[in-house]
């Protein structure tokens, strides 16, 4: 088998030093009832490389790719162009296969951009401090809620009707786990809720999105205020990092942990994952931020290199007084994502945000003119959404037909809430045609009807 | 560019020699406006809708041309081990060769070009891809049931136990200790903390393996789970297991399994058949998908009956016809989900990584898998216990534990040992771990590795050995010599924590000295 290098000669070599006769000895301590004594049977045996690439080829060939038709899905995870030298860089054996680097005279390739990767994620989110992943938006966005509990020493989480339901799920079942508090506003497509009112001297943090699941863009900076007043902290989530290319970003309005979803930057789709969750927070906060983090220091000889620091929140060491369980991370997707940020640069991702809201803008003033159709935000970067006049998930899975992929229903978040049955999730980015608008528009026309 | 600028890029030059190349960080070369990618211009005339929300001030983010950003990350890459370079025997970490035929299959568009909230007719392929990697799963280990979507392996411990958790609650009992040998890996009691259960560790007996009758001294009604390695992290196989798995069963308990070491017994033993409940699987670790310098990985994780309606959301079913996924508790008819524990549906990258490798292996590959494991860590166990210190008798599974008794009054560490190793072209072991034996090696081999690779890592430990007897102190605490940076200093990093880089970009503090880059101010 072409992954496994030992020879009959080599294995006969190795039993006599070993001092026994067979690899079976080796497995003497296998309860009897338990050991094998073949292979599985009911499974197939190994196959040659072109088999599996044919079978796999096979599964992929079943699916629809959202770059062979119009698209226009966001709702936490957002296509843009990923230029071809990221793979390139990503593919490299001495970045693919090494490990958590843990020997930094070894590993100075990996702690490096761990470190440039921070500081990115620091400047985009406008935050002093960041971590070297989580394994995504969702996970982030809980750990920040726990590490609000921590700081606070309160129990009681208000949560956005505004936040993507993937993260607002995931901080519930948290909640429910590990026993502590939410109070969980209603879905708020028309951006009305005033959650401001809801903190109290038992609040830990309020945790809200900008732009928000219906793609409304939110300025938190009075929240803050009402937050800190509290004692509570303010915990606000992005899910399309390539906002932050052009609309004031969370540290600015005075936010206290910023969780974010980077897969927009230097990740395809992938259906879902891995993807990468950025979380950055106060300098203040260090010693209570999850996750590995990156830390400058010097060498025997004076020279500036890097290391894993402050291991003493991290489970290795603190065990069950850990700050989170959190061991493998998400590594090379936060490799990705510095890859692709350094290619673009400041003027790159600050002109790639504003194609992506001009295409927006144009997907909106389209979509306005359909019959029966309503574009509920006022506000957005390059999602929004449509009020259709029928229930959306029909239509979207008629357009699939075609193949069109029209958005996201809001009801595949919310079944059976009638109120929301008929909203329509949509995005545009850098890669949205003039031509697929036009298709897009003139099927949701015909649906609508 | 500024003065500073270039001077950060000339020392740089000047500290390069041959390959060993100085690489400034991307921040010390920007230049403002440069962008290693091309866009078209934004259109003039359009109207935006950001309210006032603009950003205002500088990101702070340098501009770097494509040549620049290739060279600096190659220049990076060639700083660093990979299995790729060089062996890399780190003990529960399972440094496999990891294909490349994954990568060409993880990236073929129809699964790299997926959105997971696609209508669900239209991701058939990639559902099934799924099901038949949870199949796999669910045969290599026994087990009836697999949740899919934990996102690596501490994930998948979280997944276990919230099961257990959400079965007892079912069952109307409250129990709040968890069991953990003291040589358990430190995510099973951070994980077991987490939900809300104490700790309690249970002693290994004179042989490395749980001491049954302490077990059972702790066993009790207010005991929920015992979790176990298996084999355990000093690499021996617990051969009480199924005693083991009697007693917990008897105290109506659950057995969780950590399946960090599973690559010691993939396709030739069934966890079921052990007695486990819930195991974990690290597609990271015994599935070959990359590390990637610290993720991502997955943490599917396989259940027992009793477990198996308790899982996280969502799981895809087949309901005759087509696949299908169930994403809330509203549609789940046979299983009492207890939530969503991440976003959309699991770690798809490593699902194709993984079936592809499975199934280029097939039953028969992983037997030998398996099998080589074992062989290789045991030639390293009969080759060394000599020249080393090993505190248990052999054999051992797939991996070999020694500890620093062989070092005793050389002044020599560990960690120096280690160091001195890399100079010798080989990755070290894993170091300090497990905690039960001072100063612990734990070399795990793997499979992919060559009887002459491990001849010659024998033979440098068994050199180093005598050198470090023979009273070489300085020689060590001098390790390494010949890589890019010589030791480092963990306590300063940690004494005075530098997570970002604080300085200006060079350039464009020279343009727009006024300009801050937008961010919270410091709070004294």
């Amino acid at each position: 088998m072409r992954y496994l290098p030992l020879t009959e000669t080599d294995r006969r070599e190795m039993l006599a030093k070993i001092g026994v006769s067979s690899v079976d000895e080796l497995f003497e301590d296998v309860p009897v009832t338990a050991r094998l004594k073949a292979p599985i049977k009911n499974l197939p045996n190994h196959q040659p490389e072109y088999e599996v690439e044919r079978a796999m080829a096979g599964l992929a060939a079943k699916n629809v790719s959202a770059g062979s038709c119009p698209f226009f899905i966001g709702a936490g995870a957002y296509r843009h162009h990923v230029p071809a030298s990221v793979d390139q860089i990503l593919l490299r054996g001495e970045f693919l296969t090494s490990y958590t680097p843990y020997q930094p005279e070894v590993a100075q390739g990996t702690l490096q951009y761990l470190f440039e990767f921070q500081t990115q994620v620091a400047r985009l989110t406008g935050m002093e401090i960041a971590n070297a992943s989580m394994y995504d938006g969702p996970t982030g966005c809980a750990e920040a809620v726990m590490m609000a509990n921590r700081v606070t020493g309160r129990n009681r989480a208000v949560v956005s009707g505004a936040l993507h339901p993937h993260y607002r799920e995931t901080i519930e079942t948290m909640a429910e786990l590990t026993e502590f508090d939410l109070e969980v506003d209603a879905p708020d497509p028309a951006g009305t809720e005033n959650l401001a009112a809801q903190v109290n001297e038992e609040t830990s943090c309020v945790v809200v999105q900008t732009p928000d699941f219906f793609g409304r863009l939110h300025d938190y900076t009075a929240l803050a205020k009402a937050c800190h007043d509290q004692g509570a902290l303010l915990v606000v989530v992005v899910t399309e990092v390539v906002s932050l290319g052009l609309l004031k970003p969370p540290g600015a309005m005075g936010a206290d942990i910023v969780v974010a979803e980077g897969q927009g930057i230097g990740n395809g789709l992938n259906f879902g994952g891995p993807y990468v969750g950025l979380f950055a927070t106060k300098e203040k906060y260090i010693r209570q931020m999850p996750g590995r983090v990156c830390g400058q220091t010097v060498d025997a000889e004076g020279r500036r290199g890097f290391v894993l620091t402050l291991s003493t929140r991290e489970q290795h060491i603190r065990r069950e007084k850990a700050t989170s369980n959190i061991c493998t991370n998400s590594g090379l997707c936060a490799l990705g994502f510095t890859i692709h940020l350094s290619l673009l640069g400041e003027a790159g991702l600050t002109k790639l945000a504003e194609l992506n809201h001009a295409k927006a803008v144009r997907l909106a003033e389209r979509l306005g003119t359909i019959k029966g159709c309503k574009v509920v935000n006022d506000t957005f970067f390059n999602e929004f959404t449509v009020q259709l006049p029928k229930p959306a998930a029909a239509i979207v899975d008629e357009l699939a037909k075609k193949p069109i992929l029209g958005g996201v229903p809001v009801s595949r978040f919310f079944p059976g809430n009638k109120d929301l049955a008929n909203l329509l999730l949509v995005t545009a980015t850098e890669l949205t045609t003039e031509g697929d608008i036009e298709t897009f528009a003139k099927a949701l026309s015909e649906a609508c009807q | 560019m500024s003065t500073k600028t270039t001077e950060a890029a000339i020392a740089a030059m000047k500290a390069s020699k041959a390959l060993n190349i100085e690489e400034p960080m991307l921040f010390e070369q920007g230049a403002s406006g440069r962008s290693g990618v091309d866009l078209p211009d934004v259109p003039k005339d359009y109207k935006p809708r950001l309210g006032n929300l603009r950003r205002e001030g500088r990101i702070g983010l340098p501009g770097l041309s494509e040549p620049q950003v290739v060279r600096h990350f190659t220049r990076l890459s060639q700083k660093n081990f990979g299995i790729d370079s060089a062996f890399y025997p780190l003990g529960s970490c399972t440094m496999k060769h990891n294909p490349r035929l994954n990568e060409k299959v993880a990236r073929m568009p129809g699964f790299a070009d997926l959105h997971p909230m696609q209508p669900q007719s239209t991701v058939q392929g990639a559902l099934e891809v799924i099901d038949q990697l949870a199949h796999w799963l669910k045969t290599l280990t026994g087990m009836p049931a697999v949740a899919m979507s934990p996102g690596a392996g501490a994930h998948g411990e979280f997944c276990g136990l919230a099961s257990i958790k959400s079965a007892l609650q079912a069952r109307g009992e409250s129990r709040t200790k968890v069991l953990v040998p003291e040589s358990a890996h430190g995510t099973n009691p951070a994980t077991a903390a987490a939900l809300g259960f104490t700790v309690e560790a249970i002693p290994a007996n004179e042989r490395g393996r749980v001491n049954l009758d302490a077990l059972k001294a702790k066993l009790g009604p207010d005991v929920a789970a015992l979790m176990l390695t298996n084999p355990n992290t000093c690499g021996l196989f617990e051969y009480d297991i199924v005693k083991i798995a009697e007693a917990v069963h008897a105290a109506g308990a659950y057995f969780y399994c950590d399946g960090a070491n599973f690559n010691a017994i993939v396709g030739r033993v069934r966890p079921a058949d052990l007695g486990i409940d819930v195991m974990h699987i690290n597609l990271h670790k015994t599935f070959s998908t990359p590390h990637g310098g610290g993720g991502p990985g997955a943490g599917p994780v396989v259940m027992a009956e009793s477990l198996a309606p308790f899982v996280p959301l969502p799981y895809v079913v087949h309901d005759g016809t087509s696949f299908r996924l169930v994403e809330h508790a509203s549609d789940a008819t046979d299983h009492k989900p207890f939530g969503r524990i991440k976003g959309f549906h699991g770690q798809m990258g490593m699902f194709t990584r993984a079936l592809a490798y499975i199934l280029s292996h097939g039953a028969d590959g992983l037997w030998q898998v398996a099998s080589d494991a074992v062989l290789n860590a045991n030639y390293i166990l009969a080759s060394l216990k000599d020249v080393m210190s090993a505190p248990f008798e052999g054999p051992c599974m797939h991996e070999a534990l020694f500890d620093d008794r062989f070092l005793k009054d050389t002044g020599v560490s560990t960690a120096d040992m280690a160091k001195a190793l890399i100079d010798r072209g080989f990755h070290p072991m894993t170091m300090y771990f497990p905690l039960v034996v001072h100063g612990a090696f734990l070399i795990e081999p793997t499979e992919t590795e060559t009887k002459e690779t491990l001849d010659a890592f024998i033979t440098a430990l068994g050199e180093l050995s005598q050198k470090a007897k023979k009273g070489d102190v300085d020689f060590f605490k001098q390790s390494p010599y010949h890589t890019p940076r010589r030791r480092l200093d963990e306590t300063r990093a940690a004494r005075q924590p530098v997570l970002v880089w604080t300085g200006d970009l060079g350039d464009d503090a020279d343009e727009d000295a006024d300009e801050e880059p937008e961010r919270a101010q410091k709070v004294a």
